[in-house]
C-alpha cells in the first residue's frame, strides 16, 4: 500500500474531503434541489459537496502520482488526552458540579504533557485556577454552572 | 469632503472618548496584550477566547473593545517575538529574525520600544486613511446588487487562498469545507434544517466561535504539546528602554515605508499583517544602508515589519467595515461578533451607525496610543508572563475555552462540539491544510447563498448575470488571474520562498 501512495499528505485529504463531500452530497439528496432561479434548500449544498469531491479526487490523484513528504509523528496521546478531559468537562458539568468538573479538566489535560509531574506545585496552580474560576465566573459574572451538580441531589 | 472628514472624525472621537468606551477600550488592549503576549497565542485564538465576554455589551463598546483586543494581541506577539523567540503569530516571524538578535545582544528595551513606537506611527497612519478611504469605498458598494456581492466574495475567499502557504488545492478545499458547515442550520427560505441530524442544538447552526476556539485554541494546543520544546528567557529585566538621536534617525524612514506599504497590502482581500510585514522586511532589506546588519540584529529590521504588520491589520478593517467581505481569520471573528451583535457588515453601517463605524475608526487610534503608554512601564510584567512556562499555561488556556463556549448557550453540547473541532483542526495541521481559509468560508457562506439566490432570481436563473454585469465581471477575472499567478511555475517558486520561514 506505502508504495502506492507516494504523497501521504496529499492522498488522506482527498481521502477526507472526498468522503466529506460524499456524505454531504448524499444528505442533500433529501433536500428540495429547485433550479437555478428558484434555487431550493439542496441547491448550495449539492453544488458544493460536488466541488469537494472534485477537490478530493484531485488530492488523490497527486497522492499516487506525485512525491511528497511523509507525515512526521502523530501526537495521538496528546490530542485524546486533550479532547477526552475537555468531553469529560462537559459531561461533568452539569452532574457532577464545576469543581469536580475542573478538576478532571485540569489534571487530565496537564498530563497529555511530558512536562507534567503529579506535584504539590501543580495542584496549587490548579487550586489557584479553581478558585479563579468559582470567583470570576459563578460569583461575579453569574454563569448557571453548579458548584456541586445534580448528582449531589441539589 | 475635508469639512466632512473631520465631523466624521469628531463624532467618533466623542463615541470613543466617552467614559464607558475608553474603559472598555482599556480593557481590550491590556487582556489582548497579557493573553497575546503568553507563547503559543496568536491573535486569533486570542479574540476567539475572549469572545463571549463582549456579548453582553452594546454593539459600540462590545466592537471597540474586540479592536482593543486584537491590536493588543498584535503587540503581545511581537514582544514574545522579541523575547524568547516563539512568535505566536504569523506575522511575528520577521520581527523575531531582528528583534531577537537585539535581544542576545542585550538589546531588548530598544528592540520593544522601537516595536512599540513603530506600530503607534503606522496605527496613526491607518486611521487616517481609514477615515479618508473608507467613505467613497462604501459609496460605490452601496451600488452594488447581489451578483456584485457574490462575485466579490468569490474573489475575497480565491484571495486568501493564495496567501495561505501550502498546497493550492488543499487550501481550495478547506474554503468548501467551510462553506458547507455554513450551511449547517435552518434554511431561510424553506425553513428546512439542514445537516441538523435531528439535534435540536444544530438548528441554528455552529456557532462561529466554537469552530474558531476549537481549532484555533485547542488544534493549537495539541499542535504545541507535539514537539514541546525548552525556550529560554534570555533577559530577565528588560533597560535601556529609550532610544537616542541615531536610533530615530535610523527607523524613520523604514517605518515611514512601512506604515505605507502595510497599508496599501492591508486593504487587499487575503492582505493584512502577514504579508505585510513580509513585505516590508524584503523591501528593507533591499534599499536600507544597513543591509549587511539584518538578520543580525538591525533596529530597521524591526521598525519596518512592526509598522508595517500593524498597518496591515488596521488596514484591513476597511474591506471588513465598508465591503463585510473578511480578509484574515481576525476580520471573519470582527464580522461573526457584529453579526451576533444583531449589525449586518456592509456598507450601510456607516451610513445608518455613524457613531459606531467612526467610534470604532477613532478608537484604533486612542487604543494605539494607550498601547504605548501602558506597555513600556509595563513592560517588566509581560516580561513576567512571557516566563509562565508552557506545560502550566494550557491546562488554562483549555479552561476559559471550555467555560467560554459553555457560556455561549449554556450547553455542554458545543463544548463536545468544539472538541471535536479541536480533534480536527489538529488533523488539517498535519495534513497540511491550513484552518484559516475554512472558518473565512464558514463565515461567508450563509451570506454567498444568499446572494446566489437572489441574483439568480433576479436574472430568472442565467448564470450569465455574474459575467455581464461589468464590476461582477472585472472581480472574477481578477479571482481567476490570481489563481492562475498562483499556478505559474516562476511565482510558485517565490511563493514557497515567503512562506518558507513560516515553519
Amino acid at each position: 500500500m506505502s508504495s502506492l501512495i507516494k504523497s501521504p499528505k496529499d492522498f488522506w485529504t482527498g481521502v477526507v474531503y472526498f468522503g466529506f463531500g460524499a456524505i454531504a452530497f448524499w444528505i442533500a439528496r433529501d433536500y428540495s434541489f429547485g433550479t437555478a432561479s428558484r434555487m431550493g434548500a439542496g441547491y448550495f449544498p449539492t453544488v458544493l459537496s460536488g466541488l469537494l469531491m472534485v477537490f478530493g479526487l484531485l488530492a488523490l490523484l497527486r497522492g499516487v502520482t506525485r512525491n511528497g513528504k511523509p507525515f512526521g509523528v502523530f501526537a495521538w496521546k496528546q490530542a485524546l488526552l486533550i479532547f477526552a478531559s475537555t468531553v469529560a468537562f462537559g459531561l461533568l458539568l452539569l452532574r457532577a458540579g464545576l469543581i469536580i468538573a475542573l478538576i478532571v479538566l485540569i489534571l487530565g489535560s496537564a498530563s497529555a504533557s511530558s512536562k507534567f509531574r503529579f506535584e504539590w506545585k501543580a495542584l496549587l496552580m490548579a487550586l489557584g485556577l479553581i478558585v479563579f474560576c468559582v470567583l470570576v465566573f459563578i460569583k461575579g459574572l453569574g454563569l448557571p454552572m453548579p458548584l456541586l451538580g445534580s448528582w449531589f441531589g441539589d | 469632503m475635508d469639512v466632512d472628514i473631520f465631523a466624521n472624525l469628531w463624532l467618533g472621537l466623542q463615541t470613543a472618548g466617552s467614559f464607558i468606551n475608553l474603559f472598555y477600550c482599556l480593557v481590550g488592549v491590556v487582556l489582548g496584550t497579557s493573553i497575546g503576549v503568553l507563547p503559543g497565542l496568536g491573535p486569533v485564538a486570542t479574540i476567539a477566547m475572549l469572545l463571549p465576554i463582549t456579548f453582553g455589551l452594546p454593539p459600540v463598546s462590545s466592537l471597540i473593545m474586540l479592536a482593543g483586543i486584537f491590536y493588543g494581541a498584535q503587540y503581545g506577539g511581537s514582544t514574545t517575538a522579541i523575547l524568547i523567540n516563539l512568535p505566536g503569530e504569523s506575522s511575528s516571524i520577521v520581527t523575531a529574525l531582528d528583534g531577537h538578535e537585539m535581544a542576545k545582544q542585550g538589546r531588548a528595551g530598544k528592540a520593544l520600544a522601537t516595536a512599540a513606537l513603530a506600530s503607534f506611527f503606522a496605527g496613526t497612519v491607518t486611521t487616517v486613511l481609514i477615515a479618508l478611504f473608507s467613505p467613497p469605498l462604501a459609496e460605490v458598494a452601496l451600488k452594488f446588487g447581489p451578483a456584485e456581492y457574490f462575485s466579490l466574495m468569490v474573489l475575497g475567499l480565491v484571495a486568501s487562498v493564495v496567501l495561505a502557504h501550502g498546497s493550492l488545492l488543499h487550501a481550495l478545499g478547506m474554503i468548501v469545507f467551510g462553506l458547507l458547515l455554513g450551511v449547517v442550520g435552518t434554511d431561510v427560505n424553506s425553513g428546512v434544517a439542514r445537516y441538523s441530524f435531528d439535534l435540536p442544538e444544530l438548528i441554528d447552526g455552529i456557532n462561529f466561535v466554537v469552530v474558531a476556539m476549537g481549532v484555533f485554541g485547542l488544534g493549537e494546543i495539541i499542535s504545541n504539546l507535539e514537539n514541546e520544546s525548552e525556550r529560554s528567557l534570555l533577559v530577565k529585566k528588560v533597560t535601556g528602554l529609550m532610544l537616542n538621536k541615531e536610533d530615530f534617525k535610523a527607523i524613520a524612514a523604514p517605518v515611514l515605508r512601512g506604515s505605507l506599504l502595510g497599508s496599501i497590502l492591508g486593504i487587499l482581500p487575503g492582505g493584512g499583517a502577514m504579508l505585510s510585514s513580509f513585505a516590508a522586511y524584503a523591501l528593507e532589506k533591499k534599499v536600507s544602508k544597513n543591509a549587511a546588519n539584518f538578520g543580525k540584529g538591525a533596529i530597521e529590521g524591526v521598525a519596518a515589519p512592526e509598522a508595517a504588520n500593524n498597518a496591515g491589520a488596521q488596514a484591513s478593517f476597511i474591506p471588513m467595515l465598508t465591503l463585510g467581505i473578511p480578509s484574515n481569520p481576525v476580520m471573519a471573528l470582527m464580522i461573526g461578533a457584529m453579526i451576533i451583535q444583531g449589525i449586518q457588515p456592509g456598507p450601510s453601517v456607516m451610513v445608518e451607525q455613524p457613531a459606531l463605524f467612526w467610534g470604532l475608526v477613532a478608537s484604533m487610534w486612542i487604543g494605539n496610543l494607550m498601547l504605548v503608554i501602558l506597555n513600556l512601564p509595563l513592560i517588566g510584567l509581560w516580561v513576567k508572563m512571557v516566563s509562565v512556562p508552557y506545560h502550566l499555561l494550557f491546562p488554562a488556556i483549555l479552561v476559559f475555552c471550555v467555560i467560554g463556549v459553555f457560556s455561549l448557550a449554556n450547553t455542554s453540547f458545543d463544548i463536545y462540539f468544539m472538541a471535536i473541532f479541536g480533534l480536527a483542526g489538529y488533523l488539517f495541521r498535519k495534513l497540511e491544510c491550513e484552518p484559516a481559509p475554512m472558518l473565512l468560508g464558514f463565515i461567508l457562506g450563509p451570506m454567498m447563498e444568499e446572494f446566489l439566490r437572489r441574483a439568480l432570481l433576479l436574472s430568472k436563473g442565467s448564470p450569465m448575470v455574474f459575467i455581464t454585469r461589468p464590476i461582477s465581471a472585472t472581480m472574477l477575472v481578477l479571482a481567476a488571474l490570481v489563481m492562475v499567478t498562483v499556478l505559474l511555475p516562476a511565482l510558485r517558486k517565490k511563493r514557497e520562498e515567503v512562506f518558507v520561514e513560516d515553519d
